[in-house]
C-alpha cells in the first residue's frame, strides 16, 4: 500500500451557536492514497460537507475545528496561518461544487476566472496565463477552448460550468480535489461524462480525489473505498465493494436498503425509519440507536470502531453481525 | 445595440413632449405673473397691453402651441424678472450645481461604498456597528439642521471656513468652476459635507447589504477554495456584482441632487439652479419654471440612460437580453 497522500484523524469541527455546540462533525478518520477515489456518502446534515471544508480550511465563525489532524503530504494543515493555508488551497487541494449554476461569478469571463485561480499561485504573463487556460479547458473537453475563453458563465450549460469548474480545481495540479456532489445537479447523461472525466483526469495525474455524495450508485461506479457518515461521524469505512456488497453497521444496511430497485416492484419501499437527529441534541453512545433495528442497552455506550475484515464499523453488535 | 438606443430616444422624446404638457398647464395653474410683474396701480391700458406683449391674453393651448413650437426651434423664451433668454440663465447657473452635486455625490460613493463593504465584511465588529448606527443618523437627521450646524461650528465658532458664497471662481471653456482655487474649494466643502450625509448613509446601507449577501454566495466560497487573497475575492468577484444597485441609485441620487439642491443652496446662498428656481416660483416667472423643470426631466432621462449603459458593462447577462 502506497503511503496516504491525506491522512485526518480525530478532526472534529463544531459550530458555536446560540442555541448550543452543534458537533458537525465530530471525530473523522480517513485517508486517500494517490490516483485513488475516496466516497463519502451520508445523508444530509450528516457532516459531508463540512468535513470537505474543514480540510481545505474553510470554516466560517461560529464554526471551528476543535481537535484532530489534517496531514497532507505529510504536513499538518491544521493550526497553519492563514496565508500559508490560502497558498494550500487551489495549488495543493482544490474542491469543486455542488451547483455549477452558483459557483462562478456571472459578471466575470470564463477565461479570466480561470486565470484568476492560475494567478493565485504563479506569476504569468497575460500571453502565457491565456495559452494556459485554454489548454486547460480543451483538457476538460470543451470544445474550441480559445474562443470560449471570452465567454461568460450564462452563456454556458450546466455540464460546461462544471467542466469550467473541474478545469479550474484542476489547474494547478493540485495532490487531492474534493467534489461536494458535483454530479447532483446535472442530468444523468452529462453526470455520467462528468464522472468518467473526472476519473480519468485523476488518474492521468495521479491526484486523490474524495467525492461526496448521497448517491449510492456513483460511488460503486467511481470510488476505491468509501465511508458512510453519519451525524458527523464515520460509522463504516472500508473497501467500495464489500461495504456495498455486505454493509455492516445497520445503517449502511438501511441506506443501501432503501435504494429502489427493479427486483422489488411492486413491494413498498423500504425506509430507516425515523429522522436524522438533531446534531444539537445527539442521543448519548451510538446516534443511530433512536432509529436502529438491533438497538439495546449496550448501545447507550460509545465504542471506538471495530475493525472487522479490513473495514472498521462503529458498532457494538458488528462482531454477531459479521458472524451471523 | 444600435437598436437599443434608437428605441431609447424615442421614449425619451415622448416623455419630454409628456412633461411640456404637464409642466405648463401646472404652471400656468400656479397663480398669474401679471399680478407680480406690474405694480397695482398702472392705468388698464398699460396692464392690458403687458398682457398682450407677454401672450397671456390666448388660450392655454395656444399658449402652449406658441411655446413648443419656440421650443423646437432653440428658445426657450425669456424671464419676466431677468429679461434674459432662459436657456442662457439657466446654463449660467448650471455649473455651480453642477460641481456640488459632483463633489456631495461622487465623494458619498467613494467614501460610503468602501466602509459599507466593510461593514458588510465584518458585521459584528464594532466600528461596523458604529457605521450603521451613524447611517441612521445621515438618514434622519434634515439637512437644513445640518446645514445650519456646520455653518453654526465650522464658519461662526471656529471661522475656519466661509459661511456662504461661491468663492473666487476660475474660467475654464467659458464657464466659471470653484473647486479649481482654493477658496472656491473652501466655499464647497460645507454644502457638499451637507449635501452628501444622506448619500453617505444611503451609499453605506446599499454597499453592506450587497456585500452581506455575496460574501455567503458560492462562487465567492469557490474562489477562496482557489486560493485567492481575500482582496482578490473582494475587489475582483464581489465589487462587480454589488455595483449594480448602488450605480442606479448613484443615478438617482445625482438626478435628485442637482434637481433639488434648493434648501441647501439657499442655506448657504451657493448660486445655483435651486435658488434660481425659488426665486421663479416666488416671482411667478413662468419661463424659467417651464424650463427649468423640462431640464431637470431631461437630465434624468439621461441619468438613467447612462445608468442603462454601466448595466450592460457591469452585467453580461443584460446584455444578451438586448441583442
Amino acid at each position: 500500500m502506497t503511503q496516504p497522500v491525506l491522512e485526518v484523524a480525530g478532526l472534529a469541527t463544531h459550530f458555536f451557536t446560540r442555541e448550543g455546540v452543534v458537533k458537525a462533525v465530530d471525530g473523522v478518520d480517513l485517508s486517500v492514497a494517490r490516483g485513488k477515489v475516496l466516497g463519502l456518502v451520508g445523508e444530509s446534515g450528516s457532516g459531508k460537507t463540512v468535513t470537505g471544508f474543514s480540510l481545505m480550511g474553510l470554516i466560517d465563525p461560529p464554526g471551528k475545528i476543535v481537535a484532530g489532524s489534517v496531514k497532507l503530504a505529510g504536513r499538518e494543515l491544521v493550526g497553519l496561518s492563514p496565508d500559508a493555508m490560502r497558498q494550500v488551497r487551489g495549488r495543493q487541494i482544490a474542491m469543486i461544487f455542488q451547483d455549477p449554476m452558483m459557483t462562478l461569478n456571472p459578471v466575470l469571463r470564463i477565461g479570466t476566472q480561470i486565470a484568476m485561480a492560475l494567478r493565485a499561485h504563479e506569476t504569468l504573463s497575460n500571453a502565457e496565463a491565456r495559452r494556459r487556460v485554454a489548454a486547460a479547458l480543451g483538457r476538460v473537453g470543451i470544445p474550441s477552448p480559445e474562443e470560449r475563453l471570452d465567454a461568460y458563465p450564462h452563456q454556458f450549460s450546466g455540464g460546461m460550468r462544471q467542466r469550467v469548474a473541474i478545469a479550474i480545481a484542476l489547474i494547478n495540479r493540485p495532490d487531492l480535489i474534493i467534489a461536494d456532489e458535483p454530479t447532483t445537479a446535472l442530468d444523468v447523461t452529462i453526470q455520467g461524462q462528468i464522472l468518467s472525466e473526472m476519473q480519468k483526469l485523476c488518474r492521468e495525474r495521479e491526484t486523490a480525489l474524495i467525492w461526496i455524495t448521497h448517491d449510492l450508485s456513483v460511488v460503486a461506479g467511481l470510488a476505491d473505498a468509501v465511508c458512510v457518515m453519519y451525524a458527523g461521524r464515520i460509522v463504516e469505512k472500508g473497501d467500495v465493494r464489500a461495504v456495498l456488497e455486505r454493509p455492516l453497521h445497520p445503517y449502511t444496511i438501511g441506506l443501501i436498503g432503501s435504494i429502489p430497485s427493479h427486483n422489488r416492484r411492486g413491494v413498498p419501499l423500504r425506509q430507516i425509519p425515523g429522522m436524522t437527529p438533531s446534531l444539537l441534541r445527539l442521543p448519548a453512545g451510538c446516534p443511530f440507536r433512536t432509529r436502529c433495528p438491533r438497538a439495546d442497552a449496550a448501545c447507550v455506550n460509545d465504542i471506538p470502531p471495530q475493525i472487522i475484515d479490513g473495514r472498521e464499523v462503529r458498532c457494538v453488535h458488528v462482531n454477531a453481525m459479521s458472524a451471523a | 445595440m444600435v437598436g437599443f438606443l434608437i428605441q431609447r430616444l424615442l421614449q425619451a422624446a415622448v416623455v419630454m413632449v409628456v412633461i411640456s404638457a404637464m409642466v405648463f398647464v401646472g404652471v400656468f395653474a400656479i397663480g398669474n405673473p401679471i399680478d407680480v410683474l406690474i405694480s397695482p396701480d398702472v392705468t388698464q391700458q398699460i396692464r392690458l397691453d403687458t398682457i398682450k406683449a407677454y401672450g397671456l391674453d390666448q388660450p392655454l393651448w395656444r399658449q402652449y402651441l406658441t411655446f413648443i413650437t419656440r421650443l423646437v426651434q432653440g428658445n426657450f423664451g425669456r424671464s419676466f424678472v431677468f429679461n434674459m433668454p432662459v436657456l442662457d440663465l439657466i446654463l449660467s447657473r448650471l455649473p455651480a450645481t453642477l460641481e456640488l452635486t459632483l463633489a456631495a455625490v461622487l465623494g458619498a460613493a467613494l467614501i460610503g461604498v468602501p466602509l459599507g463593504m466593510f461593514a458588510g465584511y465584518r458585521p459584528d465588529s464594532i466600528a461596523a456597528k458604529l457605521l450603521m448606527g451613524l447611517s441612521v443618523l445621515g438618514f434622519s437627521v434634515p439637512t437644513f439642521w445640518i446645514g445650519l450646524i456646520l455653518i453654526l461650528v465650522f464658519a461662526v465658532n471656529l471661522g475656519w471656513l466661509p459661511a456662504g458664497g461661491r468663492g473666487a471662481t476660475v474660467s475654464v471653456l467659458g464657464v466659471e468652476w470653484s473647486f479649481l482655487t482654493l477658496e472656491g474649494l473652501k466655499h464647497l466643502l460645507l454644502p457638499a459635507l451637507t449635501l452628501s450625509l444622506f448619500r453617505l448613509a444611503l451609499m453605506i446601507r446599499l454597499a453592506r447589504a450587497g456585500m452581506r449577501e455575496a460574501i455567503l454566495s458560492d462562487y465567492v466560497k469557490f474562489a477562496r477554495a482557489q486560493g485567492l487573497s481575500e482582496a482578490k475575492v473582494i475587489w475582483g468577484h464581489v465589487l462587480k456584482n454589488i455595483s449594480i444597485p448602488i450605480v442606479t441609485v448613484f443615478g438617482l441620487e445625482f438626478g435628485a441632487t442637482l434637481a433639488f439642491a434648493v434648501v441647501t443652496e439657499t442655506i448657504f446662498s451657493w448660486p445655483g439652479l435651486g435658488k434660481l428656481i425659488i426665486d421663479s416660483i416666488q416671482s411667478l416667472d413662468r419661463p424659467v419654471m417651464v424650463a427649468y423643470l423640462m431640464l431637470v426631466a431631461f437630465l434624468f432621462i439621461m441619468i438613467n440612460f447612462v445608468v442603462d449603459i454601466a448595466y450592460a458593462a457591469l452585467d453580461p447577462r443584460l446584455r444578451a437580453g438586448r441583442a
